[in-house]
């Protein structure tokens, strides 16, 4: 009656390899290393740079462990961070002779020294929290009002533009919050605004207001429109925060939203949280302004001469340079949309550009002017000016026109973003902060270490001088139930917090109550005088029941903390609700097949090892069962 | 080894009205701290700024207070965090100064009275933050209770339900009771400790009332208080020994994890403890005042059991 099948065994040794598979690579400890990659779309990670990192460590004399390369960046390990900081300094050196023009990111890193083979069955390690890294965490929430303020007054700038070119008579048009309230006299006008309402502004949605003899069309955002709005805001200003954050030199970034209005960024290893502020918080600018077409500044731009007086020389992304005039037509508050596309007859991808009622109005009168005439779009961070495209004016544009030619649609799709990123879409605040220095990420990992290692020996102790061989084999049980829960950690790539050392301390305190409550009931089936192998039987069977209400009731408590929780909780959370999973397999069904192995195959079983079975004298035979 | 040689049972329920007393008592007094002390929530949870910096040497806690005050604070707390030589600053939220600012200004003027002062952590929670763990802290609260009572409603009986969720509830408030009047601080760590035990308590009550339904099954003559001493005393050891097994390793948590485990640790301890307490002495004497029976647990059973073929089945005699 106590035999596991063949396949049962196997399930056990299964989950024994690959438990130890996936644990392992926490072991291997990590290399301090330095990482490059790219702080500019233009800049390619191929062998030649690998090469030039090979050249400015040989050059500094410095023998790196090994230096590999993957899509977006080149590294290379060494064996201590003296060599490290010093290998930083030589690549910097070779890499970025020009700080205030770096065109690569060389930033310290740590890699894991898990062998290669195991990467492939992405057998990782995990991924250490802040709290026990080091680093600087920042929650921002992005001001959805004023996204949605700034969107309602574009609208009526359009609104005023349109209107107007349509000879539709109106009393004014005011935008009270978020609503635009254009007042009519005359029926006939306003029927004719609802009408161009209705036709071109299909994201709003339009109510009627009468205020004595002036009646209102009050229009506001459809909640579908304002959802994009908000939605794009979010968006644009995670890239922005991306584009600022490359340039902090930090190797794992973390750059998340969190619900519906807030970004989470993590940046591992940084400690300078003045910088870091102080580049989050920072305004880009975008300025459209026309090419010098002059013969000097032809010349200029070809590089056979100086740079006439009121122009100003800049570098595309892909390093040619373009002399501008300095007279700007517009800047980035103008322009309210950037999206890429298709253009209807040639098929080609396309940026479209939409710029508000004053600034179609100065596009007009300019692009009027200066047919067949360039036009740059620049960008300016850090008081540094870069041209994102400059593109042939080919026919007078008004508030929306696109740049197309020449491109393919992942460019299409990058100049978007980098014209939506050059400035913040809605103002963003600080709302949650976290530093955390490095040698208190080393003492967290020690205490959490200390914690489960020393609170698992006592309780293996204590559970082998009780309940002797049965001891031994919940202890053994509670090991592989911590590798289970390491193991599945490591596969999810989750974050391990000092909360979630203290939540894998917690599970393993809880877990061997299921094996407690099954050596009890072993004991009691004995005292109750029944043969040893059905005692055995019946002490697994009777308490799998009891097993499983109790740990549904702790995972009741594990799933609301995961829902409901946020941060340290949350990582609190994962692993108590893993915990309690694999603890019902590691103490129900790994020491079962255990014992099974142990004392199945002996028919004539006389006595288990389960420390004392104590039988009250016949006085007080109560407990006997029926 | 056997620590529980126990030859009768325990007649644990005689004196119910007694440990209910008991439990009355305790309970008002921890709900009376909770009101008149509070808890001292943590930054988490008001909003604010916390910086922990570490000294050379021992840190001299006045100097570094009046440094602090010395910037316009009014609301500064300054006190010892694990060691003597680090220190732990909390500084109120303010209005229209970012807490990039506040934390830079006060380690400047540290790093003016003292240079060797370097900083270990800052937290920074702005106040919307903290009102939103409040509210979804309650969430999860009142989401444990009800899913606990479902499951338990569903497994079990109501009666059953709503005993064990008296029980653990007076846990719970016991807890914040702790909290209130030694005021430590009630941090995130520590609802999580709080809901966790929970979970955990209401575990021990399933384990007694698991054992009240078989006994009522297989004791057919004793009677409902019979019962339930019977279950509990048969209980009683794996109670004690998985409780001491947690036990041991929430003191280790509580030895080796350092200040930032330690109130999580602490809450856990004390929730283990009442845990035990309520569990055994009331829950299952609150079951007994609602009057289960063995009909409540006993009919689904024996309806199951019935054979269909039995030529008696539904007679009475």
């Amino acid at each position: 009656m106590n035999r596991y099948p063949l396949w049962k065994y196997a399930i056990l040794v299964v989950a024994l390899v690959i438990g130890v598979l996936y644990t392992l690579p926490n072991f291997f400890g990590e290399d301090p290393a330095v990482q490059v990659s790219a702080a500019r779309g233009a800049v390619r990670v191929d062998a030649a740079l690998e090469a030039r990192v090979t050249n400015a460590l040989t050059q500094a004399g410095i023998q790196p462990l090994g230096i590999e390369r993957d899509a977006s960046s080149v590294k290379a390990r060494f064996p201590n961070t003296d060599v490290q900081l010093k290998a930083k300094d030589a690549i910097l050196k070779a890499l970025v002779p020009d700080p205030n023009d770096a065109a690569y990111t060389v930033a310290l890193n740590l890699l894991s020294r898990t062998p290669a083979w195991m990467g492939v069955v992405n057998a990782r390690p995990m991924y250490l929290g802040l709290d026990l890294r080091g680093g600087v965490h920042f929650m921002l929430q992005v001001d959805m009002q004023s996204a949605l303020t700034k969107k309602a007054e574009s609208y009526s700038g359009d609104l005023r533009t349109i209107l107007r070119d349509k000879n539709i008579r109106h009393a004014g048009i005011n935008r009270n919050g978020q609503a635009i309230e254009i007042a009519f006299r005359d029926p006939a006008a306003l029927q004719a605004a609802r009408g161009v309402l209705a036709d071109q502004f299909p994201d709003l949605q339009v109510a009627d207001r009468v205020d004595g003899d002036t009646t209102m069309l009050v229009a506001t955002l459809k909640p579908e429109a304002a959802r994009k709005v908000q939605d794009q805001a979010l968006k644009q200003n995670m890239v922005t925060l991306h584009n600022r954050i490359n340039e902090l030199g930090v190797a794992e970034p973390v750059i998340q939203q969190q619900g519906v209005d807030r970004i989470i960024v993590q940046l591992p290893g940084v400690q300078d949280t003045a910088r870091a502020k102080e580049i989050l918080g920072r305004t880009a600018t975008l300025e459209m302004r026309l090419v010098d077409e002059s013969s000097e500044g032809r010349a200029a731009e070809a590089g056979a001469g100086p740079v006439p007086f009121g122009s100003e020389r800049f570098l595309q992304r892909d390093g040619r340079p373009v002399i501008v005039k300095k007279q700007v037509v517009l800047t980035g508050d103008n322009l309210t949309d950037a999206q890429p596309g298709f253009d209807q007859q040639t098929q080609q991808p396309k940026v479209d550009l939409t710029v508000d009622a004053k600034g179609g109005r100065i596009m007009r009168d300019v692009s009027r002017e200066n047919l067949k005439k360039r036009m740059a779009i620049v960008l300016f961070e850090k008081g540094k000016g870069q041209v994102l495209t400059a593109p042939v004016i080919q026919s007078e544009l008004s508030n929306r026109f696109q740049i197309s030619g020449s491109m393919t649609t992942i460019e299409a799709n990058d100049l978007a973003l980098l014209l939506r990123a050059g400035s913040l879409a809605a103002p963003m605040e600080i709302i949650e902060e976290m530093t955390i220095g490095p040698s208190l990420g080393a003492e967290n990992i020690a205490k959490g270490f200390h914690s489960v290692a020393w609170g698992f020996a006592a309780i293996c102790v204590f559970m082998i001088v009780y309940y002797n061989l049965f001891g031994v084999f919940s202890s053994i049980a509670l090991g592989v139930n911590l590798l289970l829960l390491v193991a599945i950690l490591s596969m999810l790539q989750a974050t391990l917090t000092l909360p979630g050392m203290a939540a894998m301390a917690l599970a393993l305190g809880m877990a061997i109550d299921s094996n407690v409550l099954i050596n009890e009931r072993v004991r009691e089936e004995l005292r109750a005088g029944a043969s040893p192998q059905a005692a055995i039987h019946a002490g697994y069977d009777r308490a799998w029941a009891t097993i499983l209400d109790s740990n549904v009731t702790t995972l009741i408590a594990g799933v609301a903390l995961l829902a409901f929780g946020s941060g340290p909780v949350r990582g609190f959370a994962v692993v108590h609700c893993i915990g309690i999973l694999t603890s019902m397999f590691s103490a129900v069904f790994f020491s079962r097949g255990l014992v099974n192995l142990w004392y199945g195959r002996q028919k004539k079983l006389k006595a288990v090892s389960i420390g004392t079975v104590w039988r009250p004298g016949a006085d007080g035979a109560i407990t006997k069962a029926e | 080894m056997e620590f529980f040689k126990i030859r009768r049972d325990i007649p644990f329920m005689e004196n119910a009205l007694i440990f209910n007393v008991v439990s009355l008592i305790t309970f008002l007094a921890a709900v009376f701290f909770l009101f008149s002390r509070g808890l001292h929530l943590s930054v988490e949870f008001t909003g604010g700024t916390v910086m922990e910096v570490n000294y050379s040497q021992p840190a001299d806690i006045e100097a570094v207070r009046r440094v602090v005050s010395g910037l316009g604070y009014t609301d500064v707390q300054v006190q010892n965090f694990g060691t003597a030589r680090d220190v732990l600053i909390r500084l109120p939220a303010q209005k229209g100064v970012s807490s990039a600012q506040q934390s830079d200004r006060t380690l400047t003027a540290l790093k003016a009275a003292d240079p060797a002062v370097t900083l270990r952590r800052v937290e920074f929670v702005g106040p919307q933050v903290g009102e939103e763990l409040v509210s979804n802290g309650l969430k999860a609260l009142f989401f444990v209770v009800a899913g606990i009572m479902v499951y338990l409603a569903i497994r079990f009986e109501w009666k059953f339900a709503v005993a064990a969720i008296v029980a653990n509830l007076h846990d719970v408030v016991i807890i914040l009771g702790f909290f209130a009047f030694f005021q430590w601080e009630f941090s995130l760590a520590v609802l999580a400790a709080v809901l966790a035990v929970l979970g955990y308590s209401v575990n021990e009550s399933v384990v007694i009332f698991d054992r009240i339904r078989e006994t009522f099954r297989r004791q057919r003559k004793m009677t409902t208080v019979q019962v339930i001493d019977h279950a509990i005393t048969s209980t009683i050891s794996r109670t004690i020994i998985t409780h001491g097994s947690t036990q041991m390793m929430v003191l280790s948590m509580l030895l080796f994890g350092g200040a930032t485990l330690h109130y999580f640790a602490l809450a856990l301890t004390i929730g283990i403890l009442f845990g035990i307490y309520s569990s055994v002495f009331v829950a299952a004497a609150i079951a007994m005042w609602l009057g289960i029976k063995r009909e409540d647990l006993v009919k689904h059973q024996s309806k199951r059991e019935g054979d269909p073929n039995d030529p008696n089945a539904g007679a009475t005699v």
